[in-house]
């Protein structure tokens, strides 16, 4: 049963693909948080448009719908009141549009710093008004000291504030404060071709081109009804595992390097910087950005592109298995890693957390298979699933799903089809829309787009995971020590310019 | 002017091939860099990176700089984790409006004599987020800048090289 049999709606939009999108008033409104509420669907993704709110949820039988609101006095009643992962992503349309969550628990802004010139950049814009200083959340007691960290961090990472609220060593209360590297991107969006509207969209996070790239293609296709030759699909999931393994390979590293064992991050990063140079053969960049666009692939894989895959392949399959086994013998690492941080399932499940984070605490979900899109459909992906929910699990997720990637890759270049690898995408002469779900490195990400007549870029909206992992990482800390917050960072990886946009 | 175009179309390009991150290349522009790097600094360049509003993919490859392959920190030259302790900042993407203040009180933070490298195409002028509303501009429009390595991102092959230029010039 789709998740629209079961709100009341007023009318269906057209033109929305591939799943539909309705509009409802308060009562479909309402019944769409009840169900968010009691966890029969869950949140995929809430965003502003020009007078009206639209909420993107996801069903048990991994169907998507898209409800839209109309703000008729420039409001509409808050989600996140009775569904707190939606309490961010409201003060942001705040942010951007100036539409009001009626009701809302939480109304500080969290985009807009007190920076910008104009307040509301994508709704109504207005002179910014002086900014009051922002207010923490309180920690209360005698003994309770807190620990500003950022925007500027120690290591090479991005900007970010973190507040801590210690007790002695023990974090009482870890609260972030993001929007730092908030570059406009969905008002740069706003009237660009599609051509440049890929390039944004994979710069959106460079950890992730490959995958923003995919999605923003894919939610183009879907508008514009156009089918992509069938190699430019395998060889989009080619880019797509590449990217995964350099991750994965890079946050494994990375994890053990910030429990001090560095001799893991410099093996690491060999496979890595392996995996990249690779890239860069076959694709011709080393993060094979602007590799994917809309109606197919840029770049043609090279005519050796398959003898530099097969080598990688071959490297990592050598020399990856001894570094698990040193991961998983060597007492000193484990101790730091088993048992810290640890996610519950439940809030796993209630924020709809994607990716390691989701799937090291019981949610197996994981857009490849759910809602699933080509060429996956057709290939062998087992998703690994651990319910610990620790710094360990997430560890062990990402080891399962190199392995899972490189079989990936194996299988796509035993049948790997010939062809064109591009047909034209132009406007289809009405306004059409589209939405796409793909799974990052880090996550699903979800991409939605309005195409104008022309072809130009009404409307769209980028929604890293990392909206639905952030607020977590400060959930798994509490009661940790303060020393073991990098770890749990890592572990977590969350975005920070795909979440400030 | 038909013969001077029909000498182009004959000739071949001036335009030298890309450099490849070969490891002749890498040894040669290491070997380069230490010569620099303790002719000016005895050893002692410490760099601070800033992501002033980057996508990330600059730091990427900056991190890539640490790896067995380019190995910097075998050159004397490391990142360090306070603009105190630095002698360069090395500073990625498009600035922010919310970034500019960190990256102003970053720059004031790390003692003379200092320089700043920006990197990527965005920290040039501010790439494809320069008509932003929350974009001030490139990493010049808040402060001096020494030297700009353009890439998006730059391999880090080409951020070597860019290090070799600056500490060349700065004598």
């Amino acid at each position: 049963m789709a998740p629209l049999d079961l709100i009341p709606v007023r009318e269906r939009a057209e033109a929305h693909r591939p799943w539909a999108r309705a509009l409802v008033d308060n009562e479909g409104w309402g019944a769409a948080i009840d169900r968010l509420e009691s966890g029969d669907l869950t949140l995929v993704g809430l965003w502003g448009d020009a007078g009206a709110v639209h909420l993107a949820v996801l069903d048990a039988a991994e169907e998507i719908a898209v409800l839209t609101y109309h703000c008729v006095h420039g409001s509409y009643p808050s989600v996140g009141a009775r569904h707190p992962p939606a309490l961010r992503l409201e003060r942001a349309i705040h942010d951007l549009f100036g539409l009001k969550a009626a009701g809302a628990p939480d109304t500080r802004p969290w985009l807009d710093l007190g920076f910008w010139d104009v307040a509301h950049p994508l709704g109504h814009a207005i002179p910014a008004p002086p900014h009051a200083p922002y207010a923490f959340l309180p920690a209360e007691g005698e003994a309770l000291h807190q620990i500003p960290v950022g925007p500027v961090h120690a290591g090479i990472i991005e900007p970010g504030h973190f507040r801590f609220s210690a007790n002695g060593e023990t974090v009482v209360r870890l609260e972030q404060r993001l929007g730092y590297v908030h570059k406009g991107i969905e008002a740069l969006m706003h009237g660009a071709t599609l051509v440049q509207g890929a390039k944004l969209a994979g710069r959106t996070s460079g950890d992730s081109t490959v995958a923003y790239a995919y999605a923003f293609a894919r939610a183009a296709e879907a508008a514009l009804q156009v089918d992509i030759p069938p190699r430019a699909i395998y060889l989009r999931a080619v880019m797509a595992e590449l990217e995964r393994i350099a991750n994965h390979l890079g946050d494994f590293g990375a994890i053990c390097n910030d429990a001090s064992f560095s001799l893991m991050h410099a093996q690491c990063f060999i496979l890595r910087e392996l995996t990249l140079r690779a890239s860069q053969a076959c694709f011709g960049h080393r993060l094979m950005m602007d590799c994917i666009v809309p109606g197919g692939v840029a770049t043609d894989l090279a005519p050796d592109g398959p003898k530099h895959l097969r080598a990688l392949l071959g490297e990592i399959r050598r020399r990856f298995p001894e570094l698990v086994e040193v991961y998983d013998n060597t007492a000193s690492l484990q101790d730091r890693t088993v048992s810290t941080g640890i996610l519950k399932p439940e809030l796993a499940r209630q924020f709809g957390a994607g990716g390691y984070v989701g799937r090291a605490s019981g949610r197996g979900v994981d857009a490849r298979r759910n809602p699933g899109y080509p060429p996956y459909d057709s290939l062998q992906l087992d998703v690994p699933v651990l319910s610990e929910g620790d710094v360990n699990a997430r560890v062990w997720i990402r080891i399962r799903e190199i392995e899972q990637s490189l079989g990936l890759i194996d299988q796509i270049l035993a049948d790997l089809p010939g062809g064109p690898i591009k047909v034209e995408v132009a406007g289809a002469g009405a306004v059409r829309e589209g939405a796409a779900l793909v799974e990052a490195f880090r996550g699903d990400i979800f991409l939605w787009l309005r195409a104008g007549a022309d072809g130009k870029i009404a409307r769209c909206h980028l929604r890293d995971p990392s909206w639905f992992q952030w607020p977590l990482l400060e959930a798994a800390i509490e009661g940790n020590i303060v020393a073991d917050f990098p770890l749990c960072n890592k572990s977590f990886n969350c975005s920070y310019s795909g979440h400030d946009l | 002017m038909r013969k001077l175009v029909l000498e182009k179309l004959l000739r071949r390009p001036l335009t030298e091939p890309a450099p490849q991150p070969d490891a002749a290349m890498l040894a040669e522009l290491a070997a380069s860099l230490d010569r620099a790097a303790r002719a000016r600094l005895g050893r002692s360049l410490s760099i601070r990176e800033v992501d002033a509003g980057s996508c990330n993919g600059c730091e990427l490859e900056i991190h890539a700089l640490g790896n067995a392959f380019y190995d910097l920190e075998r050159l004397g030259l490391r990142f360090v984790a306070s603009p105190r302790h630095a002698d360069v900042l090395m500073v990625t993407g498009p600035v922010t409006r919310n970034m500019r203040e960190a990256l102003t009180r970053t720059y004031n933070a790390t003692p003379d004599p200092k320089w700043v490298v920006a990197i990527g195409d965005c920290a040039v002028d501010g790439g494809l987020f320069a008509a932003s509303y929350a974009v001030v501009g490139g990493v010049g429009a808040v402060v001096p800048v020494d030297l700009h390595i353009r890439g998006c991102p730059p391999p880090p092959a080409e951020i070597l090289k860019g290090l070799i230029a600056l500490m060349t010039a700065a004598r």
